[in-house]
């Protein structure tokens, strides 16, 4: 048999590094669950989940050639959006939901986290921090929105409309009623701070967070 | 001039090919496998059918353990032929692009098989096969049939074959049907599925289109109440018309416009007549003369109707009823520019999959082609196939 586009692909992710925000995402993730990644990207992630935590793995993205990349990886991935094909699943459907690093580009991010918060056990949330002491200081300084290695677009390009910090972020979980199980604030090299108790210094400091929520009901 | 001359008329070549079809039915160049009428099929509609014939074809090798069987499903003009040179025409396969050594899917590597449908005209039972009762041609004595029928029928071959879970079912339009079928009714017997530019049942507007083809054949003089076979008339021209109104169907608007525009056919101004003054017009004349060369117009009755029945939903009160504790690994794949199943119609069928947790690909592939997208060389879609394929292939074990 020839060597097929698909194993190719396979082979090529395999040999990329393991993004900092994946690993950490990963390691709250419990052995055998269900999981549902909701603007999967290339599948890194559920990659990552399937081989080293065997779990059940399925994919949205709005790609239309990360999907075909996926399918052809054997991953499960359908092709949608957040903010409109997550109606669809019915309640409880995976142990998790993932959304890492999407939140920030959906039209309506309260909604997508109600719907994360019904449709899984658990939603786990990553962001980038636009409290970020940086961020903070270079509005201050330069007076324009600030572009950082992390956030590189200008504001017309962006397809972040929906910034936020991690103290706003953690008012939104407020609203909502969920429970944060966990919060982790981390920086550019993926190094988890080792700030547990002050949601400020986290918002100061934290590039990029990573939180584990679940609904109330759940408790 | 008489507006007879405008119609469609058959050459003595056409005519010729329209016999070489119509020797198709009773001894079709394929695969034959005949049940006796002590095994009748039994219908949806409660009737039975007996014997029973179907025509298909394989290609590729079936593995020791049977585990590499991939059934195609064809769409509503399609037939067996799938990936070898037509009979009647001398055309290629309706799939060889996709189906073949080396192709996505990868007779090297799987096992084929198409079986013309339970009422179609290539050699499976339908409306032109003798009814045993009178030993004349079925006609509208044919019962109607549902897809659920022609997948019960398929499902005798697969027996027949000796193959208890099929690797994958595949198939696009109709096609498609028959794979949800296959889904809803044979789950222990469908690893993964293909339902490729389908619907969970046909709409109203689907159902209006068919509605107008059935008309034109039934309003042919020559079609006899469907007791045509054996005269010197068919209702070609009814059938032609029929054929023209569906085509229209599988195109895009800016297929059509980008292709045919306002172009005049062989003349540089109107011609003040019927003649076929326009592209589109000489096009879809030559779609629908050429279409009754192979195909018969009783079974177009009856393939229509049964997509007409089709509706998953009433069949199991609701869709995602269709497909509980379904096991089968899916592939939803749909296209842009497809307005008789659109994007919209497949994503129902992705939504009740996700509602029963089975797991599913949805991949919607940018194309400006219309329905017949799926029938063309589409470099996307044949590398969602091949991917999907492999990977499902290398997670069951398939050399």
């Amino acid at each position: 048999m020839s060597e097929s586009p698909g194993h190719s692909a396979q082979d090529s992710i395999a040999d990329r590094p393991v993004r900092a925000d994946h690993r950490l995402i990963a390691e709250m993730v419990a052995p055998g669950s269900r999981v549902l990644d909701v603007g999967c990207g290339d599948g890194a992630l559920l990659e990552l989940l399937i081989s080293e935590k065997t779990v059940d793995g399925r994919g949205v993205e709005i790609s239309r050639d990360n999907v075909n990349a996926c399918v052809a990886r054997g991953l499960s991935v359908i092709q949608g959006d957040a903010d409109q094909d997550l109606s669809g699943y019915p309640d409880k459907a995976f142990d998790y939901v993932v959304l890492s690093l999407t939140i920030q580009a959906t039209r309506q991010p309260k909604v997508v986290l109600e719907n994360l918060l019904r449709i899984g056990r658990r939603a786990i949330v990553s962001f980038p921090n636009f409290g970020h002491w940086k961020i903070r200081t270079a509005l201050l300084f330069t007076g324009r929105m600030p572009r950082t290695p992390n956030l590189p677009e200008t504001w017309f390009d962006s397809q972040d409309s929906h910034l936020c910090t991690i103290k706003d972020f953690s008012d939104l979980v407020t609203i909502l009623d969920a429970e944060v199980e966990d919060a982790v604030a981390f920086n550019s090299r993926g190094q988890r701070l080792a700030i547990k108790n002050s949601l400020s210094l986290q918002n100061l400091l934290g590039e990029k967070a990573v939180f584990l929520l679940a609904p109330r009901d759940q408790r | 001039m008489s507006v007879r001359d405008n119609s469609i008329d058959l050459t003595a070549r056409q005519q010729a090919q329209a016999d070489a079809a119509a020797r198709q039915v009773t001894e079709p160049q394929s695969l034959v496998v005949r049940f006796p009428a002590s095994e009748p099929l039994r219908l949806d509609s409660g009737r039975e059918i007996a014997p029973l014939t179907i025509a298909y074809q394989t290609y590729g090798t079936l593995n020791a353990d049977k585990s590499n069987a991939i059934l195609i499903c064809h769409a509503l003009t399609g037939d067996q032929h799938v990936a070898n040179d037509h009979p009647v025409t001398g055309k290629g396969g309706w799939w060889a692009t996709l189906v073949g050594p080396g192709k996505p899917v990868d007779t090297d590597r799987f096992f084929v098989i198409c079986a013309n449908i339970l009422g179609g005209c290539m050699g499976s039972t339908g409306p032109a096969s003798v009814n045993p009762a009178t030993g004349r041609p079925y006609g509208v004595e044919f019962p109607v049939i549902t897809i659920g029928d022609m997948v019960k029928a398929q499902a005798r071959l697969v027996d027949y074959l000796g193959i208890d879970q099929l690797f994958s079912v595949i198939g696009g339009s109709m096609g498609g049907m028959q794979v949800l079928q296959w889904c809803a009714r044979y789950k222990e017997r469908v690893l993964t599925a293909m339902p490729i530019a389908t619907a969970p049942w046909h709409t109203a507007q689907n159902i209006a289109f068919h509605e107008v083809g059935r008309q034109a054949v039934m309003a042919d003089p020559d079609w006899q109440g469907g007791a045509y076979y054996g005269t010197n008339a068919r209702p070609a021209r009814g059938l032609a018309v029929a054929r023209m109104a569906a085509h229209i169907t599988y195109l895009s608007e800016k297929a059509l416009q980008d292709k045919f525009g306002r172009g005049l056919q062989n003349r540089d101004q109107h011609s003040f007549s019927f003649d076929a003054d326009f592209k589109i017009e000489s096009y879809l004349r030559h779609q629908g003369s050429t279409f009754v060369d192979r195909f018969d117009a009783n079974s177009y009755l009856y393939i229509t109707r049964a997509m007409d029945y089709f509706d998953l939903e009433a069949e199991y009160g609701k869709l995602a009823n269709a497909f509980t504790g379904t096991k089968t690994q899916f592939c939803v794949v749909s296209f842009t520019s497809d307005w008789l199943y659109p994007t919209r119609d497949n994503k129902e069928i992705v939504k009740a999959l996700n509602g029963v947790a089975a797991n599913v690909s949805f991949v919607e592939i940018e194309s400006d082609k219309g329905h017949d997208a799926f029938l063309l060389d589409e470099e996307v879609f044949f590398a969602t196939v091949r991917g999907f394929l492999n990977a499902a292939a290398k997670k069951r074990g398939i050399a």
